[in-house]
């Protein structure tokens, strides 16, 4: 099976700073895969530079489009990385303010990127999302509250729907599950892989948080100081570190 | 005429400039051309785009009309019309039939416009978009690529809270079928006289900097929903003056005891239909 995302070299640099050093993968399709590492280790510049939001120093980064044909994410005009981003690609921001539109209720943000599509039918749009206010957990009666009505989590389910109720093929989540409690983390990851399986859809997904990845990824690479130190099946990795800083990492998670 | 200014107060290179813009703003309907504006004696807020539009298209064989919320004799329209009497010596009048140039605030006269009429509107908020994206780089970009999902999500709201969309002024038009385009405050009454008119619109905003125009016979659609259609506003009440039925109403309060009255906004219409009727 040919990937769908093929990263290749890839570096941001913030002047001197290296933000992410000569990292390359391939992303399949219908595969979700952790970057994990601690704060500072470049994983949303890796995310961001990915994502065609920041530009790359050097490297490349390919993707696989419907017709089948590859698009270098270089080469994208303004207006096609922005069909992209609004077609076939979704981004979850960690803060769910900074990816909803606060001003405007539940169901115009979930409806915001069908209407960019072209979709003008107001009933039609109210059920689509009422339907996905449903799946996220959300009660549908809220359709017309502000997002600043919800809580936390409530907000980041919110930013789920809104992200995928235009059935994108690529996902990227930038943690999207810190500064939330316990329980309601368990909900949004249970959320996700769900969602994921149902939708079939592609993920890259950051976070610093081990257990995460061990639920949802199926593959998981670890960075420290921008670069990529160890890169395999997430249970491999997880159950038998080979890198020190990976060793580090998986013996200083809690265990009860 | 006093001759301490140069014809229509402007000097002739900003004249200049100004028809340079306005010439590009016709070759690209709806699109918001940037301009030098002007120190105009007068506060921004009530009408220096639309002034400084005029003085670049007056010449002195012009007659023009001045139009504030549809009336003649308000202290905007006066004041305005008395200013290019003086400073150009032009014919004034109130009729709409007999002016080459009405300038406007917020209104379409009623009586149909002709192809050698020239409309200039007071623009307060060129960018229809405002409200929902501050950032003026990235309004831009979203007229360049015409990316106008936005502006169906401010519908949409209206929509859910109010059960139709309650836009009823400056209601966003789609000019050409190219660019999203705020009318000025004219009711979304007027909007249908936007589409195909004969005669020239011009659009000044001088606090933003922006003039934009409507060629004459041009597209204009009002942006709507499929199952809620653009609709304008009806009454039911007729003008209390006229009589009319098909006219913009203004709703007039006439004592402290709560009576109020409905009359046409547009006076010169009201006073036409009357004559009309009385004859």
């Amino acid at each position: 099976m040919s990937a769908l995302l093929q990263v290749r070299g890839l570096s941001h640099h913030y002047g001197h700073r290296i933000g992410c050093q000569d990292v390359s993968f391939d992303l399949h399709p219908g595969e979700l895969l952790c970057i994990v590492g601690e704060s500072g280790s470049g994983k949303s510049t890796l995310l961001k530079t990915a994502a065609a939001q920041l530009t790359p120093s050097s490297g490349s980064v390919r993707y696989h489009q419907r017709d089948g044909g590859w698009l270098d994410l270089d080469e994208l005009s303004e207006a096609d990385r922005r069909r992209l981003a609004r077609e076939e690609w979704g981004f979850v921001t960690q803060n769910p303010r900074d990816g909803l539109r606060l001003n405007v209720s539940a169901g115009a943000n979930v409806a915001e990127r069908l209407m960019a599509l072209g979709m003008r039918n107001y009933g039609q749009l109210r059920d689509i999302a009422r339907g996905w206010l449903e799946r996220v957990e959300i009660d549908p009666s809220r359709i017309d509250d502000a997002p600043t009505a919800f809580s936390g989590g409530m907000q980041q389910r919110l930013q789920i729907a809104r992200t995928l109720v235009t059935q994108p093929r690529l996902v990227f989540m930038d943690e999207p599950t810190a500064g939330l409690d316990v329980s309601v983390q368990a909900r949004i990851l249970d959320l996700l892989r769900r969602l994921v399986n149902e939708l079939g859809l592609a993920a890259v997904m950051v976070t610093h948080d081990l257990a995460v990845a061990r639920l949802l990824a199926s593959r998981t690479m670890v960075m420290q100081g921008g670069r990529v130190v160890e890169t395999g099946l997430t249970d491999q990795i997880l159950d038998d570190p080979q890198h020190p800083y990976t060793q580090l990492l998986v013996s200083s998670v809690l265990t009860t | 005429m006093t001759s301490n200014y140069n014809f229509a107060f402007l000097d002739e290179n900003t004249k200049r400039m100004l028809r340079r813009a306005l010439l590009k703003a016709v070759a690209i309907p709806g699109y918001q051309v940037p301009f030098g504006s002007r120190e105009m004696p007068l506060p921004y807020g009530w009408g220096t785009g639309g002034i400084q539009l005029t003085a670049a298209l007056l010449g002195p064989d012009d007659v023009l009309k001045v139009i504030d919320q549809g009336a003649d004799d308000t202290t905007n329209a006066v004041n305005i019309r008395r200013f290019f009497a003086r400073v150009a010596g032009v014919a004034t009048t109130e009729r709409t039939t007999e002016a080459s140039v009405i300038q406007t605030r917020h209104r379409i006269p009623e009586t149909p416009l002709r192809e050698d009429q020239i409309l200039v509107f007071q623009v307060p908020e060129p960018e229809p978009l405002r409200t929902l994206e501050p950032r003026e780089a990235e309004t831009r970009t979203l007229h360049a690529l015409a990316d106008y999902g936005l502006m169906h999500v401010k519908l949409y709201e209206d929509i859910a809270q109010y059960g139709h969309i309650a836009t009823s002024y400056d209601y966003p038009v789609l000019v050409d079928g190219r660019f999203l385009t705020s009318p000025s405050p004219i009711p979304k009454f007027d909007n249908p006289k936007l589409d195909h008119s004969p005669a020239l619109m011009l659009f000044g905003a001088g606090r933003e900097k922006r003039l934009y125009a409507i060629p004459p016979y041009t597209r204009v659609e009002s942006l709507a929903f499929d199952d809620h259609p653009f609709e304008i506003q009806r009454w039911e009440h007729q003008c209390e003056m006229c009589g009319s039925d098909e006219s913009y109403l203004d709703e007039v309060v006439v004592d402290d005891r709560g009576s109020r009255m409905f009359v046409c906004s547009d006076t010169d219409y009201c006073d036409q239909h009357r004559a009309e009727q009385a004859a």
